[in-house]
């Protein structure tokens, strides 16, 4: 955003610390807003201020210019499917944190049979990894006309809309994508593409249909020329395609292309290259090679790119060795570097335990502690889940890095009262940690029993290892 | 355009004004139209941007830069403090436009624009290490191996050249370890002889240097003592002619002796001795490299700070030539950390472009730790409503590339690997993104149109 600091906000605020935001006072409000985690219109005096006055009203408007995002934030889809892309402020995350995750859209064509394109909707709508405590999912699908038949691309459109997520329309040609549009326009779909040749017929329909669009070019002066053009003349929902080629020379001049729009957006704040980047890995089903090898160049281009800059992708593949790696360094890439990934230490039951029922222990990181709940949750395992004060390290770095000793888990037994709890004095630990087992006997007084080296393996452990024998 | 000069002549002049009771300007307010460009004067926004919280302290009626002249202009006529600037803009403000209903159109030509691409341009470059030594340079290497000496964030090419591409040592152990299921069939016939295994590494997965990791001389396995394990080195040495890089077993006790006993034997050969920790003796493996002629690794977990620190203590303390020195601020696997690991490489080389001299070295991941992640080996997800997660034997070669590409484009220029697929998709990536593949694809459209 253009202002770095909550005074150049405060200015504008009514400067009464009402405390309506939630803030306490205006000035910790502002900082909020300057770091992103609240918005100018949660500024309620402010907004309705604006509605009774037109100086109030203008004022607003210069606030909300004034902390806009680098990147145009744009909207595809509607309701709670919607995924926001763009948005973001800098180019490398330790900066601030990067915002919206690249959003993920499979294609399917018009000239598939109408029952696998059902498949591969299902597939899409359905897809669930979980991860640190919750289901990641994929955000939409692009539906391609490859029949040139505004006819049929109307009708596999309108089949798709059904399915509720998100749409990107895929054709270059003015008279199949108005068909598409006047179906599903109200969904609001990003529509794919407008080039130099049908940028004319893209710019009307994006206007008349008020629908996000897509600019494709190699040329970088050519895609701003069209970006400066759209804006000029109304359209201000762009995205920008400086067209993915899959290998070699073209695989390495792609990169330079995304790093030079982003660039030239954020240090050189060039405002008409200031869109979110679409890149498309779907071009690696274009080299020649077995399936696995073209799936295996989608994932290298996808996360390529999810690392650098892309806001919005196309792909081909639902395989797992696709779709697994990038959903998850996706999340990780747009993992929010200034929150600390760990869960509140003390005492977890699971499934409703029993004092005979075994006792756990892990560490506060998120991404452990998540993991070994839901593999316990999910797996039926009665137990008592100690969480370890570790500073959000996992296993295998607090053992060694001495945030996970003996001491601490003492002190956490006692904490937790743990021993009054259950009527035996064994503690399973992770099997990472097996070194300590000596010293965490010593210091405690309890058995300890040495866990599987990951906890995926603790059903199959249990059988052999619990109850324990005497 | 405001120079620094007349910034400075500014805030002095509001420092004048100040003194006239700024709560008597209160109240005054400019009306006008907030036009950006402002006639007759050269001045633009981004040259007052730096002014704008001193201005902003004469009250919120000053909240257009443009309007903020105007009025200072007409203070500095009334208070008769004379103009800070050169140029004086035009005192009238320019009447508001009547709002006229814009009609949409559609432009007969695409508007012209310039694009001019940025260039960004370090100080400092990343020092470059040569790993392993020929005959000429008193080793038994065929060729050796160099790291290092970029000028720009990894793969810029359009920045700066990148003299070496990043490469790719496969790990070895002097007793079988504990492998997924799809790494161990690919070294099955090996696993009991390191000499064997670091030939089949180099001749049959192109290997650009081998790691011998002496995990045997752990006192937790069978604590086999430093001359012994020396011995194995030896016959690594000879079994291949790559340059090698030699691991202990990570004992802070013993791993001193074992690296110490380890670099005497390889004396001329240029190992890298991996590695130097700070809870560890790191002056006597430091100092085994020194002497020996060889590199050290400088190994911290995770922490910019600890790795400054470490590193000041082998260069001021032991005297490391800053050529031998090579960095590992530690590998998270994809989904274990992956996040914290890249921004902490990201930070660190980019501090180092920028000057930092604790910093500016190559930088080595231990890629096989990807391995870890369970979605890399498990043969199904553990966790009730995961969609299916489909062969593994396919999820765990991907699982190290992407953790490997990833930390490629942080920065890192020495990859430790172990599957072969891996290996061989990581090289196609460098040569790819480095500019070495010239070959394209004729028609980058085709997806459009691609049916099946």
């Amino acid at each position: 955003m253009k202002v770095k600091s909550p005074l150049e906000i405060y200015n504008y605020l009514p400067r009464t610390n009402c405390g309506e935001c939630g803030y306490e006072t205006c000035m910790s409000f502002a900082a909020h807003v300057i770091d992103r985690s609240a918005k100018i219109t949660d500024c309620k005096p402010l907004v309705e201020e604006a509605e009774k006055d037109p100086k109030a009203k203008k004022n607003l408007e210069k606030l909300l210019e004034l902390t806009a995002p680098e990147i145009v934030e744009i909207v595809v889809g509607t309701g709670n499917s919607a995924v926001k892309i763009g948005g973001e402020e800098v180019l490398h995350r330790h900066e601030l944190t990067f915002f919206n995750p690249t959003a993920f859209f499979y294609d399917v064509w018009d000239t598939m049979d109408d029952k696998e394109i059902d498949e591969r909707c299902s597939k899409v709508v359905e897809y669930k990894k979980f991860y640190v405590g919750e289901f990641l999912t994929l955000d939409g699908i692009a539906v391609r006309c490859t029949s040139n038949d505004p006819k049929r691309f109307r009708e596999v459109v309108k089949k798709v809309s059904g399915y509720g997520k998100p749409m990107i329309l895929v054709s270059l040609d003015p008279k199949c994508m108005k068909s598409a549009l006047d179906e599903v326009a109200d969904k609001k779909p990003l529509i794919y593409a407008a080039t130099p040749e049908n940028w004319k017929d893209f710019l009307k329909m994006a206007l008349d249909y008020k629908v996000p669009v897509v600019l494709r070019s190699k040329d970088l002066q050519t895609l701003k020329s069209m970006a400066k053009t759209f804006k000029e003349a109304g359209v201000t929902e762009l995205v920008l395609d400086p067209v993915t080629e899959p290998i070699g020379e073209g695989l390495r001049s792609t990169f330079e292309r995304v790093i030079q729009i982003r660039r030239s957006a954020i240090s050189a704040g060039d405002k008409d290259l200031a869109y979110p980047i679409m890149v498309t890995p779907i071009v690696a089903w274009l080299i020649d090679g077995d399936d696995v090898s073209k799936a295996y160049w989608e994932a290298v281009i996808a996360s390529t790119f999810i690392v650098k800059y892309a806001d919005v992708m196309i792909f081909r593949s639902l395989d797992q060795h696709v779709v697994m790696p990038t959903v998850i360094l996706r999340y990780n890439i747009y993992t929010d570097p200034r929150t600390p990934v760990q869960v509140e230490s003390g005492l977890r039951m699971i499934n409703d335990p029993s004092p005979e029922d075994p006792v756990f222990i892990t560490t506060n990181f998120a991404l452990t502690y998540y993991t070994v709940e839901s593999d316990l949750t999910s797996g039926n395992i009665k137990g008592w889940l100690l969480v370890l004060d570790t500073e959000g390290l996992g296993v295998e770095v607090s053992v060694a890095g001495g945030q996970f000793t003996a001491s601490k888990v003492k002190e956490l037994i006692e904490q937790t009262k743990i021993s009054e709890k259950v009527n035996h004095k064994y503690l399973v630990i992770p099997g990472l940690a097996a070194r300590l087992s000596g010293a965490i006997e010593d210091e405690t007084g309890w058995t300890v029993l040495v866990g599987p080296l990951d906890s995926g393996r603790l059903k199959g452990w249990l059988e052999k290892h619990w109850p324990p024998k005497k | 355009m405001i120079d620094l000069a007349k910034k400075f002549t500014l805030e002095e002049f509001l420092e004048i004004l100040k003194k006239y009771n700024v709560d008597e300007l209160e109240g005054v307010r400019i009306e006008g139209d907030l036009e950006i460009e402002l006639e007759g004067s050269a001045l633009d926004l981004s040259s007052i941007a730096p002014l704008y919280t001193l201005l902003s302290e004469f009250g919120n009626f000053l909240y257009h830069a443009n309007m903020a002249l105007s009025y200072l202009q007409r203070l500095s006529t009334a208070l008769g403090i004379p103009t800070p600037f050169a140029v004086a803009p035009q005192p009238q403000v320019q009447p508001t436009p009547p709002a006229i209903e814009e009609v949409k159109k559609i432009p007969e030509k695409l508007l012209e624009v310039k694009f001019e691409p940025t260039k960004v341009e370090f100080t400092t470059a990343i020092e470059e290490v040569v790993l392993g030594a020929t005959k000429s340079d008193g080793g038994s290497r065929e060729k050796t191996v160099k790291v290092g000496g970029q000028k720009s964030l990894a793969f810029y090419t359009f920045d700066s050249a990148q003299p070496n591409l990043p490469v790719i040592a496969i790990d070895v152990f002097d007793r079988p370890p504990m492998l997924a299921k799809a790494v161990r069939m690919h070294y099955q016939d090996v696993l009991e002889d390191p000499a064997e295994w670091a030939k089949k590494c180099v001749k049959k997965f192109g290997a650009d240097l081998v790691t011998i990791h002496l995990i045997s001389t752990d006192p937790l396995l069978e604590n086999k003592p430093a001359s012994e394990a020396a011995k194995t080195v030896e016959e690594v040495l000879q079994a291949v002619k790559v340059p090698v890089i030699v691991g202990g077993s990570g004992n802070k006790e013993k791993d001193p002796e074992v690296l110490e006993k380890a670099a005497e034997v390889s004396e001329g050969e240029r190992v890298m001795l991996a590695s130097a920790t700070l809870d560890m003796d790191w002056e006597r493996i430091a100092n085994a490299a020194k002497n020996y002629g060889h590199v050290v690794l400088s190994w911290t977990q995770m922490d910019i700070n600890n790795q400054k620190t470490l590193n000041r203590y082998l260069l001021k303390r032991v005297g490391m030539p800053r050529d031998s020195i090579i960095m590992d601020p530690t590998t998270a696997a994809l989904g274990y950390g992956l996040d914290y690991a890249y921004t902490n490489m990201e930070r660190i080389r980019l501090s180092g472009l920028k000057g930092d001299t604790d910093l500016n070295f190559p930088m080595s991941s231990g890629t096989t730790n990807a391995w870890g992640a369970r979605e890399a080996w498990m043969i199904d997800s553990p966790i009730e409503g995961d969609t299916p997660w489909g062969p593994r034997e396919l999820r765990g070669p991907i699982w190290e590339i992407i953790t490997g590409l990833t930390l490629s484009l942080a920065g890192v220029d020495l990859f430790m690997m172990m599957h072969p697929i891996a290996v061989a998709v990581l090289k196609e990536i460098f040569s790819t993104l480095s500019g070495n593949v010239k070959e394209s694809i004729e028609d980058p459209d085709a997806w459009l149109a691609m049916e099946g």
